[in-house]
C-alpha cells in the first residue's frame, strides 16, 4: 500500500488522457467490472495456457497482462489508445486461460467489455472503419444478404474465379490475409442445393420425442451448408424431429468479441424470439463458437430483467450437437471407416462450454475409427473467429506449431467441431504440405459418412 | 531515462526485445503480490549472458536500478520496480543444457520453467523435488532468487538444498562462476548458497546447476479429518517424533475447508475443524508401512476419519483440495493477502491458535492453511484494497502474527522472501547487527546500489508494538508507518 501511494504521489504512472477532457469517458470506464478485474490475483497461472504469450513471451500478450491493462485503463492510468486496442485484439479469445484460472475470473467477458470500450471510444472520436461498419451492421445481421454473398461466392468458385485471381495476380490486390484464408475455402453449396432444404425433417427411427430447432448460424450455413444438413440427418437418425426456424439470425458472437455489444444484443433478441415461436425442446448448434455465445445470452441482458428471463429460458435449451447426441441412445452406423483420427478441440466448445468428452466418445463409437489423442488438443489453432484475418501472422505462427502436434499423431483425419477451426485446419494442412495425405473434417460430416 | 541510453539498450538486445511504450511498461509494474505497483523506465529481454553483462555495465555506469525477473509470480513484491529503472526479464535464457546422469545434475538457464525441469528429469527417472505452488509458470531463475519452497520441503528441503553451481553477472558486468558439480566443495565462501534467496539484490543469475535425486518408485496419499485443531497439530508432531518423515504434510483449517468446498465441491466434511493431507514416497513396501503407522497415529490422536487413496488418481483428487486453497480464497474478496509466517514444527498448534486470536482481535477474516510438516503456515486474509480502514487493520494483524511467530522461535517468512512486503519486519528477525552485516555484503557486490533497490532493506524499519523476546531485550513502543503492507 505504501508503495502504491508512493507511486501515485510520485506521478510515475501515466495520467489519464490529457488532450481530450470529455465527460463521456468516466461513464464509458464504468463498463469495466472492477470486482472481476480485482479478482485476478495476478498469480500468472494463465500464462502457460495462453497461445499468444507462448508465442511472444511478453506479458502484454498474456491474460494477466491484458487484465492489468484493463485495470490501468479503468482507473485512467492508461489511455484507451491504439496500443491498448492492439493489445486487446491480439487476444484470440480462446479462453484457455479461464480453464487455467484458479480464481474463476471470467476473462472472456472482460475482454469483450474492453473491446466494446475501445470501439465506443473510437466512435466518440469519429474514428471508425467503413469496412468494419459494413461487415457488422450491413452483412452479418441480415441472413438474406449472407445468402446472397454465399451465392456470389459459389458463382465465383464455379466460374473458377479463384484460380483466375491467383493466375492474374488479382489476388495480390485483395487484402493478403483474406486472400490467404480464401485458399482454404472448400467448394460451397450451390443456390439450388440450398433451395432443397426441407423446413421440417421427421425422425427416422423410433422417436425420441424431441423437437429440435437447428441453429444454422451465418457463416456455417453459407460455407458449410452440407454440415448443417448432416447434423440434421444425424439428429433424425437419433430419433429427433428437426426444424429450421425461419427468422433465426447470426448468433452475435463475432459482434460481441469485436466490441459491438448493441449489435450482439439485437441478434440475440431475434434468435430468442425465433426459437420461442418454433416451440422446440432444444436449440442445437454445431459450431463451438456460436454455441458458447448462445449459452451466454443471459449475460448480455444485465439491465433488462424481462429479456434476461427469456434469455435464461433460451439458454437452458441450447445444446451442442455433440452434447445432445451423447445423451441420446447410440447412433446405429452402417459403414466402417478404417481411418486414424485425431480431434482438435474448439476452444469455445472445450473452454467455453466444457464439452470435451462427448465428441471424443462419438468419434470412438464410429466403426473402424482409430482415435489418437493429440498433444495440446485443447490449445487454440489460431483461427479464433476472424482472428486469422485480423492477426494473420500471429495466427499462422500458432497454426504452424499446432500442425507439428497434428503430424505427430500420424492421423489422416483431423476432426473439429467448429467452422472456424475447420477452415484453419484446412489451411494448416496446406501450409504443412500435406494436401492429399490428410483431411480436415467437421465431426458431423464424419458421422454422416458412417451412417 | 535519456534517449541515448535507451538507444544503447536497444542496440544490445535488439529492437524487438526493448520495451518502453506505456502499456508495455505498465505490465511490468506488478508481480503476484497484491497492493504493490510501480512503473519501470524500460524493460529489456536479453537472450544471452553477454547481453545481460552489457546491460548491467550501462546501468552501473549511469546508476540505473536493475530489477531482474522471471514470470513475476513471487509473493513479496520482489520484482516490483519501486525505484523505476530497468526491468530485466531473463525468460529467454530458458535452455536445458544438460542432464548429467552420472553426476546426477541438471544445468539450465534461469528462464527454464520449473515444471518443465520436473518433466524433463522425471522422464529419465530422476527427481528435482522443490515444487512451489506456481511451478507451472515460475522460472528456475525466480526459484533461485527467492529460494522457493513447496509441499515437499519436509522431507526434501527447499531450492537452496539443490543448487550446486551458478553463473552470475555482477553489477559491473563481470561474469563469474560459483560452485559446480562437486558433491564436496569447501573452496572459500559459499557464494552459491548466498546468491540463492538473494532476491536479485546482488547479481543476475545466468546459469544454474542443480542436484537431482532418483525418482521415488511409489507414492501414497492420505487424508485425515479432525474435530479439534490441536489434535491435527499433535498428529504432525507425533508422526515426526516416531521417526517417519513424510514427503508432504499439509494442513487446512475449517475456514479454508469451507471456502474450498464452496468453490470446488469435492465433498469435504465441513463440521471438521481441520484436515491433514499426508503424502509419502519411496520404496513401495516402506511407503505402505509408513502409511499404516501414520494412520494409527492419527487415529490415536482422535482423527475422526482417515482415508488412504487407493490409486494415484484418488491421491491427486485429495491433493486438489490443498492446491485449490489459495484460488478458492481469492474468490471470496477482491484482495487476497497471503503470508508465510513459519515456526519450528513443534510450536505449530500454538501458532495456529495465535492466528485465530489475532484475527478476532482485529476482526479481519483470516483462513489458515499450509505446510504443517514444515511449521510453514499461510495465514490468508481476504480483504478489499479499496477499503483503507480494513487494510490498516489487516496490516496491524499481520504485524502481530509476525511478532507471535518470532516469539515462538519462528520467522517472518518461510518461503516467499522479504522483498518489499516484509522488509520493514526483517530487523525483528535478524536484529540490527544482522541487517548491518547484510548491507555490507550487498555493498561488496553492488557498491552503487543498483540491484533491486528498495528490497530486503526497508528505508524505515517497522517498530514493534511493546514486546520482549529473547533476541531483543529492550522495548520499542508504538506502531510505525513504514512501507509495510501487512
Amino acid at each position: 500500500m505504501g508503495a502504491l501511494t508512493n507511486m501515485l504521489a510520485a506521478g510515475t504512472v501515466t495520467a489519464g488522457p490529457e488532450h481530450c477532457p470529455d465527460s463521456s469517458l468516466p461513464r464509458l470506464l464504468d463498463q469495466f467490472d472492477m470486482d472481476e478485474i480485482l479478482n485476478c490475483m495476478q498469480c500468472g497461472f494463465c500464462l502457460p495456457a495462453c497461445p499468444t504469450y507462448r508465442q511472444t513471451g511478453k506479458e502484454s500478450a498474456s491474460p494477466r497482462g491484458r487484465i492489468a491493462l484493463m485495470k490501468g485503463a479503468a482507473t485512467e492510468r492508461l489511455q484507451i489508445d491504439e496500443e491498448f486496442e492492439h493489445n486487446m485484439y491480439l487476444c484470440l479469445g480462446c479462453r484457455a486461460c479461464e480453464t487455467a484460472c484458479p480464481a474463476g475470473v471470467p476473462y472472456g467477458s472482460l475482454v469483450e467489455t474492453a473491446r466494446d470500450v475501445v470501439e465506443t471510444r473510437k466512435k466518440q472520436k469519429g474514428d471508425t472503419s467503413l469496412l468494419r461498419d459494413l461487415i457488422f451492421h450491413e452483412v452479418f445481421p441480415h441472413p438474406e444478404r449472407l445468402e446472397l454473398m454465399g451465392s456470389l461466392l459459389w458463382m465465383a468458385q464455379a466460374a473458377g474465379l479463384q484460380a483466375l485471381a491467383q493466375k492474374t495476380g488479382l489476388i495480390k490486390i485483395m487484402p493478403r490475409q483474406a486472400a490467404e484464408m480464401a485458399t482454404a475455402v472448400q467448394t460451397i453449396a450451390s443456390p439450388w442445393q440450398r433451395m432443397k432444404r426441407e423446413p421440417v425433417m421427421e425422425p427416422e427411427r423410433e422417436a425420441a420425442g424431441l423437437k429440435i430447432g437447428l441453429f444454422t448460424g451465418c457463416v456455417m450455413d453459407m460455407m458449410f451448408y452440407e454440415t448443417n444438413q448432416a447434423t440434421a440427418r444425424a439428429l433424425t437418425k437419433a430419433g429427433c424431429q428437426v426444424v429450421f426456424a425461419k427468422e433465426q439470425a447470426c448468433c452475435g458472437a463475432l459482434h460481441a468479441h469485436a466490441g459491438e455489444q448493441s449489435g450482439a444484443v439485437e441478434l440475440a433478441k431475434r434468435n430468442i424470439e425465433a426459437f420461442e415461436r418454433a416451440g422446440v425442446d432444444f436449440v442445437v448448434n454445431n459450431a463451438g463458437g456460436c454455441g458458447a455465445a448462445l449459452k451466454e445470452y443471459h449475460h448480455w441482458f444485465h439491465d433488462d430483467p424481462v429479456w434476461k428471463e427469456r434469455a435464461m429460458r433460451f439458454v437452458g435449451r441450447v445444446r451442442d450437437a455433440n452434447e445432445l447426441l451423447a445423451e441420446l441412445p447410440p447412433l446405429s452406423f452402417s459403414k466402417e471407416l478404417n481411418v486414424r483420427v485425431t480431434y482438435q478441440d474448439s476452444c469455445h466448445l472445450a473452454h467455453g462450454q466444457g464439452v470435451r468428452n462427448q465428441p471424443r466418445q462419438l468419434l470412438k463409437s464410429i466403426p473402424g475409427v482409430e482415435f489418437v489423442e493429440m498433444r495440446g488438443a485443447d490449445t487454440c489453432c489460431g483461427s479464433a473467429g476472424i482472428y486469422n484475418i485480423t492477426n494473420f501472422d500471429m495466427s499462422m505462427q500458432i497454426l504452424d506449431d499446432k500442425m507439428v502436434d497434428v503430424e505427430n499423431t500420424k492421423a489422416t483425419l483431423i476432426v473439429t467441431s467448429n467452422p472456424g477451426c475447420l477452415l484453419q485446419m484446412k489451411k494448416g494442412i496446406q501450409r504443412a504440405g500435406m494436401t492429399g495425405q490428410m483431411e480436415a473434417v467437421h465431426i458431423m460430416d464424419l458421422i454422416e459418412r458412417a451412417l | 531515462m535519456e534517449k541515448e541510453l535507451k538507444s544503447q539498450l536497444r542496440q544490445i538486445v535488439g529492437e524487438r526485445w526493448f520495451l518502453d511504450t506505456p502499456d508495455e511498461l505498465y505490465v511490468y509494474s506488478y508481480d503476484a503480490t497484491p497492493l504493490y505497483q510501480a512503473m519501470p523506465d524500460a524493460v529489456v529481454m536479453p537472450s544471452s549472458v553477454e547481453e545481460i553483462a552489457a546491460v548491467l555495465k550501462i546501468a552501473n555506469q549511469h546508476r540505473i536500478p536493475i530489477v531482474s525477473r522471471g514470470s513475476g509470480t513471487n509473493l513479496c513484491g520482489g520484482t516490483v520496480p519501486t525505484e523505476g529503472g530497468i526491468v530485466l526479464v531473463t525468460n529467454r535464457l530458458n535452455g536445458l543444457q544438460e542432464i548429467d546422469e552420472e553426476n546426477l545434475t541438471a544445468t539450465f538457464g534461469p528462464g527454464l520453467i520449473t515444471s518443465e525441469l520436473h518433466q524433463a528429469v522425471e522422464a529419465r527417472g530422476l527427481f528435482y523435488p522443490p515444487d512451489p505452488g506456481s511451478m507451472r509458470i515460475s522460472t528456475m531463475g525466480g526459484n533461485v532468487a527467492e529460494c522457493a519452497g513447496g509441499m515437499r520441503g519436509l522431507k526434501y528441503g527447499v531450492t537452496k538444498d539443490y543448487i550446486m553451481g551458478l553463473q552470475a553477472v555482477l553489477p559491473n558486468g563481470e561474469v563469474l562462476r560459483f560452485g559446480g558439480k562437486n558433491a564436496k566443495d569447501v573452496a572459500g565462501y559459499d557464494i552459491t548458497k548466498l546468491l540463492v534467496g538473494s532476491e536479485g539484490t546482488l547479481a543476475v543469475v545466468t546459469e544454474i546447476t542443480a542436484k537431482l535425486l532418483p525418482l521415488p518408485k511409489a507414492k501414497q496419499t492420505m487424508v485425515a479429518y479432525f474435530s479439534d485443531l490441536t489434535d491435527a497439530a499433535r498428529t504432525v508432531q507425533r508422526v515426526i517424533a516416531e521417526r517417519i518423515i513424510p514427503a508432504t504434510m499439509e494442513f487446512l483449517d475449517q475456514a479454508t475447508m469451507r471456502v474450498v468446498e464452496e468453490f470446488a465441491r469435492i465433498g469435504l466434511p465441513l463440521d471438521m475443524k481441520a484436515m491433514l493431507l499426508i503424502e509419502q514416497d519411496g520404496d513401495p513396501l516402506q511407503v505402505e508401512q509408513d502409511m499404516i503407522r501414520i494412520a494409527e497415529i492419527a487415529h490415536a490422536e482422535r482423527a475422526v476419519e482417515v482415508r488412504t487413496a487407493q490409486h494415484a488418481e484418488e491421491g491427486a483428487k485429495l491433493m486438489a483440495a490443498r492446491r485449490a486453497a489459495l484460488s478458492a480464497l481469492s474468490r471470496v474478496k477482491p484482495t487476497t493477502i497471503l503470508e508465510d509466517a513459519t515456526v519450528p514444527r513443534a510450536r505449530l498448534a500454538e501458532m495456529v491458535d495465535q492466528i485465530g486470536v489475532i484475527a478476532n482481535k482485529y476482526s479481519v477474516p483470516i483462513c489458515t492453511f499450509g505446510h504443517a510438516g514444515d511449521g510453514n503456515l499461510h495465514p490468508t486474509c481476504m480483504t478489499d484494497e479499496r477499503d483503507t480502514e480494513e487494510i490498516h487493520r489487516v496490516e496491524m494483524a499481520f504485524g502481530e502474527i509476525f511478532e507471535a511467530a518470532i516469539k515462538l522461535g519462528g520467522t517472518i517468512t518461510g518461503e516467499h522472501g522479504v522483498g518489499i512486503a516484509k522488509a520493514p519486519y526483517l530487523e525483528w528477525k535478524v536484529g540490527a547487527g544482522g541487517i548491518d552485516l547484510m548491507k555490507r555484503v550487498k555493498e561488496a557486490f553492488d557498491p552503487h546500489g543498483i540491484m533491486n533497490p528498495g528490497k530486503m532493506f526497508a528505508k524505515d524499519q517497522r517498530r514493534r508494538v511493546v514486546v520482549k523476546t529473547h533476541g531483543c531485550a529492550h522495548e520499542h513502543v508504538g506502531g510505525g508507518h513504514g512501507h509495510s503492507r501487512a
